[in-house]
């Protein structure tokens, strides 16, 4: 079951196309990366489903029906271009934007006193905002964020400005609220956070979607046909066994053996493997899949290419 | 609908609970009311150190003439003293006042040396009276008989100017003219001044909320239209706020400082009727009775003047012209990344309000006439220019077509702004032009 489903969505601005037919599914309960490079269209996409622009055409279906205005008071959005009111204290601000929620004051105040607590910040209370530090700033924004415990969860470039201890903090928070039942829309260029969080991927360029799936089948898609083999042996005689068909890309020794990485020509690990296995005693045998930076450089390119 | 309160609550609360506001507000009618009293007080203070003044006369006529006040004593100079050169004379006394020779058939020369600066108050005196008597002797000279009697109906003649305002249904009214231009002048200027100072607070609002970037956030839990239109709501309840606390602070400390200062005001009336130039004493009564019939004046007009209708329109002028400025306010903030670009989109804004203030202050000559007529029906320009001429009453049918335009007005400008405003607010790094914040408006529509 899609939490949201986008289908044919076009938004133009008066001198280009920032949506072009754009069609995502976002699953619910998983957490889902939005990626793509600077200007693909992702925050047009954020603002649509946020109610903050409208789409030229298309439609936006939420939970099964179309998206309407009511139903922000189920998101949750954290943008990339993100502060609070310098001058109001901490607590008074959080109040606030939590009743412009759609939260009761009562309600507000507990949920908050809950939130301050888990994250140790509760004598920041009564301090005014411009005396915290951008990553204190950024705590409170994320509190703010999920407060109102909206069904879906959409966070652009939730890390900027946290300290790895902090941004740790943050993943275990966002892997909590997904357990809780929440569904996440996760936007950023941070490659590696995406690997670690994220179910289900689009990846958009020039206002086009052009891959999406689940993480582990994108990387897949992706792969060289490359394995990395640890063995003990001969290693003049690992070359010469390594035929036309294989291509021995390094060789390296390594605790009393040799660590090799093979391009394969196709797809064919027991060929590999029975053809070494008389000659070497092989320790460990894996497959090299890209990581997500590499996936998402390669299909831009790609995309590039074939405009 | 509860989501602008909230906003209307945050932007009030806000902006009240700052300093600038309490000391701003408390300040203000301390110097309003200080702009009222500290002339009449400075007026009533008179030198209040006695001043001895040797008069050297050398025809011998005028030391006579020179009449003792309570602060100013004449002393004619001895034999002994006229021994002493005039430094010594002026050094000794508080000043010397040489007379050479005959005033009256002689261009005359009259010198008053001292040895520090001689008031004018003493300049003035030895004036008064020397030219008072010298006019006495000269009509003496001409030998009229009942002289006394014809100076004295000379000196009661007085013209006072009523001016009567005649009704429709033919009842007459006084009214005062310098009332009517007093009444419009201050309230015109004061929406003037109030809806630069707020409709610029609504501006800064709005940059304040863009370089601070909550406003993203803002708008994934509120509509654009709100979170613009509660600021402008917010800041406007902020400007009644003041206003009606500087109104009841300023009467307040006026009334305080007048109770305070009434016996010495008393006082000053009295030594300034006694050195004042009336010769004849009747004159004086009247004075006082002058003085009782005027304030009965200004009460009478004050109840005739139709201040509930005064009032009323000003409230309505007031926010019909803050909404309209705030939200033109509100679409240049949206458009701006922070103040120093503001320049070149607040002039065109302040233009027709800049204009309208010369345009009020012409109006008292001609309050009826086409420009007043035109400059009180365009919106940009109505709220101040008829509140100028709404204590010149004004046809029905002028003032209600021009309430009509302003709120027509009102609804096109808060729509036009809302557009802007609605794109603005997400566009940053940009350089604006008029151009672009046209597309913005067109593209809204879309």
């Amino acid at each position: 079951m899609n939490l949201l489903e986008a289908s044919g969505v076009v938004k133009k601005y008066a001198n280009h196309l920032a949506l072009d037919n754009l069609n995502i599914q976002i699953p619910n309960n998983q957490i889902f990366g939005l990626l793509g490079p600077n200007g693909a269209g992702k925050t047009t996409f954020i603002r649509i489903i946020n109610h903050i622009t409208m789409p030229d055409s298309g439609t936006i279906l939420f939970n099964g029906r179309p998206l309407n205005s009511e139903d922000i008071y189920r998101i949750g959005y954290l943008p990339e271009e993100r502060g609070l009111y310098k001058k109001m204290k901490v607590g008074e601000q959080a109040m606030y934007l939590a009743r412009l929620k759609g939260m009761t004051k009562q309600d507000a105040y507990k949920r908050l006193k809950f939130w301050f607590e888990k994250f140790e910040i509760g004598a920041w209370w009564d301090k005014k905002v411009e005396e915290l530090s951008k990553g204190m700033q950024q705590k409170i924004q994320f509190i703010v964020t999920v407060l109102h415990e909206p069904e879906l969860l959409i966070f652009d470039e939730p890390f900027s400005g946290f300290d790895p201890i902090n941004a740790n903090i943050l993943k275990q928070e966002i892997l909590e609220l997904k357990q809780k039942g929440s569904t996440i829309i996760f936007s950023t260029h941070n490659m590696s956070s995406v690997e670690e969080l994220c179910d289900n991927i689009c990846l958009i360029n020039k206002s086009k979607s052009v891959l999406t799936g689940k993480v582990d089948e994108v990387k897949q898609s992706f792969k060289n046909n490359e394995v990395m083999i640890e063995f003990t042996g001969d290693d003049q005689l690992f070359k010469s066994k390594l035929t036309g068909n294989h291509q021995l890309i390094s060789l390296d020794k390594s605790h009393g053996g040799f660590t090799a990485k093979i391009k394969m020509d196709r797809e064919d690990t027991n060929q590999l493997i029975s053809l070494l296995l008389p000659d070497f005693s092989i320790r460990s045998f894996q497959e090299i899949l890209p990581n997500m930076d590499e996936v998402f450089i390669k299909a831009v390119e790609k995309s590039n290419n074939n405009q | 609908m509860n989501k602008i309160l909230l906003i209307i609550e945050r932007e009030y609360l806000t902006r009240v609970k700052k300093k600038s506001f309490i000391i701003m507000t408390f300040l203000s009618p301390l110097i309003f009311a200080a702009m009222m009293v500290v002339p009449a007080w400075l007026g009533s203070q008179e030198d209040t150190k006695e001043k001895i003044i040797i008069v050297d006369d050398a025809s011998g006529k005028y030391v006579s003439a020179l009449t003792n006040t309570q602060y100013i004593k004449y002393q004619q100079l001895t034999e002994l003293q006229n021994t002493k050169n005039k430094q010594e004379l002026a050094k000794e006394f508080d000043a010397l006042l040489v007379i050479e020779n005959d005033l009256l058939n002689q261009e005359p020369n009259i010198q008053l040396y001292s040895d520090g600066q001689i008031t004018m108050d003493v300049t003035e005196n030895i004036k008064n009276n020397l030219n008072n008597h010298l006019r006495q002797l000269k009509l003496k000279s001409f030998n009229i008989e009942g002289l006394d009697s014809k100076i004295e109906e000379i000196n009661n003649l007085h013209v006072n100017i009523k001016t009567v305002r005649l009704d429709e249904d033919g009842s007459e009214k006084q009214s005062s003219a310098e009332f009517a231009i007093f009444i419009g002048m201050a309230s015109a200027l004061l929406i003037y001044m109030i809806m630069i100072i707020y409709g610029t607070q609504v501006m800064r609002g709005v940059i304040e909320e863009k370089t601070n970037r909550i406003v993203e956030v803002m708008i994934s839990s509120v509509k654009p239209f709100q979170l613009m239109m509660g600021k402008i709501i917010g800041i406007g309840l902020v400007a009644l706020t003041q206003f009606f606390l500087w109104i009841i602070l300023t009467i307040g400390v006026v009334a305080t400082v007048q109770t305070a200062f009434s016996s010495t005001n008393d006082k000053a009336e009295i030594t300034q009727t006694i050195d004042g130039q009336q010769i004849s004493s009747p004159l004086q009564v009247s004075k006082a009775q002058n003085v009782e019939a005027s304030f009965n004046k200004i009460i009478t007009i004050l109840k005739d003047a139709n201040l509930p209708l005064i009032l009323g329109m000003f409230l309505f002028y007031f926010i019909g012209g803050y909404l309209i400025y705030s939200a033109l306010f509100a679409a240049i903030g949206s458009a701006i990344d922070n103040e120093t670009e503001t320049q070149q989109f607040v002039m065109p804004v302040l233009l027709p309000l800049i204009l309208s203030i010369y345009v009020a202050m012409a109006v008292f000559r001609n309050p009826h006439g086409d420009i007043a007529f035109w400059f009180s029906m365009i919106p940009l320009t109505s709220p101040v220019v008829m509140m100028s001429r709404i204590p010149y009453d004004v046809d029905t049918w002028e003032i209600l077509l021009s309430m009509f335009i302003l709120t027509a007005s009102f609804v096109f400008f808060t729509w036009f702004a809302a557009r802007v405003y609605r794109t603005g607010i997400l566009m940053y790094g940009k350089k604006v032009s008029y151009k672009e914040i046209w597309k913005w408006f067109i593209q809204a529509g879309k």
